[in-house]
């Protein structure tokens, strides 16, 4: 009897085991060029508000997290074949994506879509706009039927406006406010949009032990208020 | 008094840039100048150059066995040397570091999945995932991050030595052809034997042939190092556009505008000057080769001696 106590107890410490050991390290691949979201500190090092909240979230999920950047484009692929376990990265929830890979539950709400132009008269349904490529901005240009400019980087797309090449960027306002710190020549336009979900870790669909244990994580973070904290310091989004 | 900054400053090396919004000038600069994410930077350029050191002889030896390939009297070896070089030659760059890249990864993993773990039952592609067992993992998920980028770093070396090694079997094998039958007829006449001719004869005569075309490789395989970042690896433009681009007071203690034309400038001066670097050398390696050969160049050699 005693026996077979130990070999259940053994069973289940090995199956906790099989788990621990596939994610004996979780890696987690942003793009590091995205502040407040993401960005590459002064030592070299991704910092900002998901490196905080993916440190945070890691300890709560009691996993061992490393940190990884992988250009914007190729980020989901290499979800998929496996070069990193997730991805946080200010990545909307949409379908599209969903079809392809799997989203924990969101950790900032759905934030407002802004344009940045040179004048406050710029219409941006009658001039040329700019967004990343890739992105739900750059999918709801094309889907309005206006001009549409995509560029690699949220970078590129900024310094288009300054050169005349494209007459206003289209991005997440969080993300507009800290480019437009300091800087004169640019203004935000009034008009904002409201698309997409709110924005989640991608995972594969096949990890959903990793999943349920980060979506735990998100609603211990959600239920403490520790999330609130975190979307304020770094002002990426409204609060829940 | 300031509340402490959100982002980590990381460590620096001089004393005074604890505190850069008090420097000014070249105090400021220099402090900006040894920040951690500059010495990234320093440090991708040994990466690109160790990168051409390997990718060179590694393509050349695949070249040198693509056109040996190509012109083999053995019909499959043929075979498979012509397809290399056509098939390659015509699939274009960036397709072939998007996909190949990872399809070559998942087929190391698929195979060593078969050796380590005989008895897996799921099916290895579920959906758009693919899964295969830890101990098959490359390298293994839980390997620290330098063995991740030492493996994609070899990984792009591979990738790169297929694509140029396909057009330098191409450049060899005709440099092979260029070579006058008359020589290879006359080492016949010797009593050489068909391998005897290709390596006494033909294969030390051929690289005079063959050096126009490599240097235009080489030339072009200097400026492709940027398609590395494709593969996770961080290159000198990759981060030239990172230093570069604005940075404002919020996230870094060194704010400065689009500082990026200053990167791509000091980018500009260092592909030049390798690329006259390479000049040089290709230019003496030349008069090297034709030394003694039957071409006008080695012509014009031996009435100068005389």
């Amino acid at each position: 009897m005693k026996r077979l106590i130990l070999s259940t107890a053994a069973l289940a410490f090995t199956a906790g085991m099989a788990f621990a050991e596939s994610h004996s390290v979780v890696r987690m691949g942003t793009e590091g060029a995205y502040p407040p979201w993401n960005f590459l500190n002064d030592a070299g090092e991704v910092d900002g508000f998901e490196r905080e909240l993916g440190d945070e979230l890691c300890a709560r999920a009691e996993l061992t997290c490393e940190w990884v950047t992988n250009e914007w484009d190729s980020i989901i692929p290499n979800l998929v074949s496996g070069n990193y376990d997730v991805i946080i990265a200010g990545m909307s929830i949409t379908d599209e994506r969903d079809e392809v890979i799997d989203f924990t539950q969101e950790y900032t709400p759905a934030d407002p879509t802004a344009y940045l132009a040179l004048s406050m008269d710029v219409d941006p349904a009658g001039g040329v706009v700019a967004a990343q490529t890739g992105t739900i901005q750059a999918g709801y240009i094309a889907q309005q039927g206006w001009t549409l400019v995509e560029f690699a980087t949220p970078e590129e797309t900024i310094a288009a406006v300054r050169a005349g090449e494209a007459d206003a960027v289209f991005a997440d306002k969080s993300f507009l406010v800290g480019a437009l710190e300091g800087q004169s020549d640019l203004v935000m336009l009034e008009q904002e949009v409201q698309i997409g979900g709110g924005v989640g870790m991608g995972i594969r669909e096949s990890d959903t032990e990793l999943k349920a244990a980060f979506d735990a994580a998100i609603t211990s973070m959600k239920e403490d208020g520790s999330l609130n904290e975190l979307i304020t310091k770094w002002a990426v989004a409204s609060t829940f | 008094m300031l509340p402490p900054p959100p982002y980590s400053t990381g460590i620096t090396i001089f004393e005074i840039c604890a505190d850069p919004s008090q420097l000014n000038g070249f105090s400021w600069l220099s402090c900006y100048l040894t920040t951690g994410k500059h010495m990234a930077f320093y440090q991708s350029f040994g990466t690109v150059l160790l990168l051409l050191a390997i990718t060179a002889p590694t393509a050349l030896a695949f070249g040198f066995m693509g056109a040996a390939g190509a012109r083999s009297r053995i019909a499959p070896l043929r075979w498979i040397g012509k397809t290399y070089t056509a098939v390659v030659r015509g699939v274009p760059d960036i397709a072939f570091f998007l996909f190949f890249v990872i399809a070559l990864d998942q087929a190391f993993e698929y195979v060593r999945h078969r050796i380590k773990c005989p008895d897996w039952t799921d099916a290895i592609r579920q959906g758009s995932d693919f899964i295969v067992c830890q101990a098959a993992k490359l390298p293994l998920g839980n390997s620290p991050q330098w063995i991740h980028e030492t493996y994609g770093f070899f990984l792009a070396v591979l990738t790169f030595a297929i694509v140029f090694g396909a057009f330098a079997a191409n450049v060899l094998f005709g440099a092979m052809r260029a070579v006058p039958h008359g020589q290879m007829e006359t080492g016949e006449a010797y009593g050489m034997s068909h391998r005897q001719t290709f390596w006494r004869i033909l294969v030390p005569q051929m690289w005079v042939y063959a050096l126009p075309g490599l240097s235009n490789l080489w030339m072009v395989l200097i400026k492709a190092t940027p398609l590395l970042f494709l593969l996770g690896v961080e290159d000198i433009v990759y981060w030239a556009r990172e230093l570069g681009g604005t940075k404002t007071p919020q996230f870094t203690d060194y704010p400065h505008g689009d500082w990026r034309i200053w990167y791509f400038g000091a980018l500009l001066v260092f592909y030049l000057l390798f690329t006259k670097l390479s000049e040089v050398v290709l230019e003496r390696l030349m008069t090297r080769l034709t030394h003694g050969q039957a071409t006008t160049g080695g012509e014009a050699q031996r009435k100068g001696l005389a």
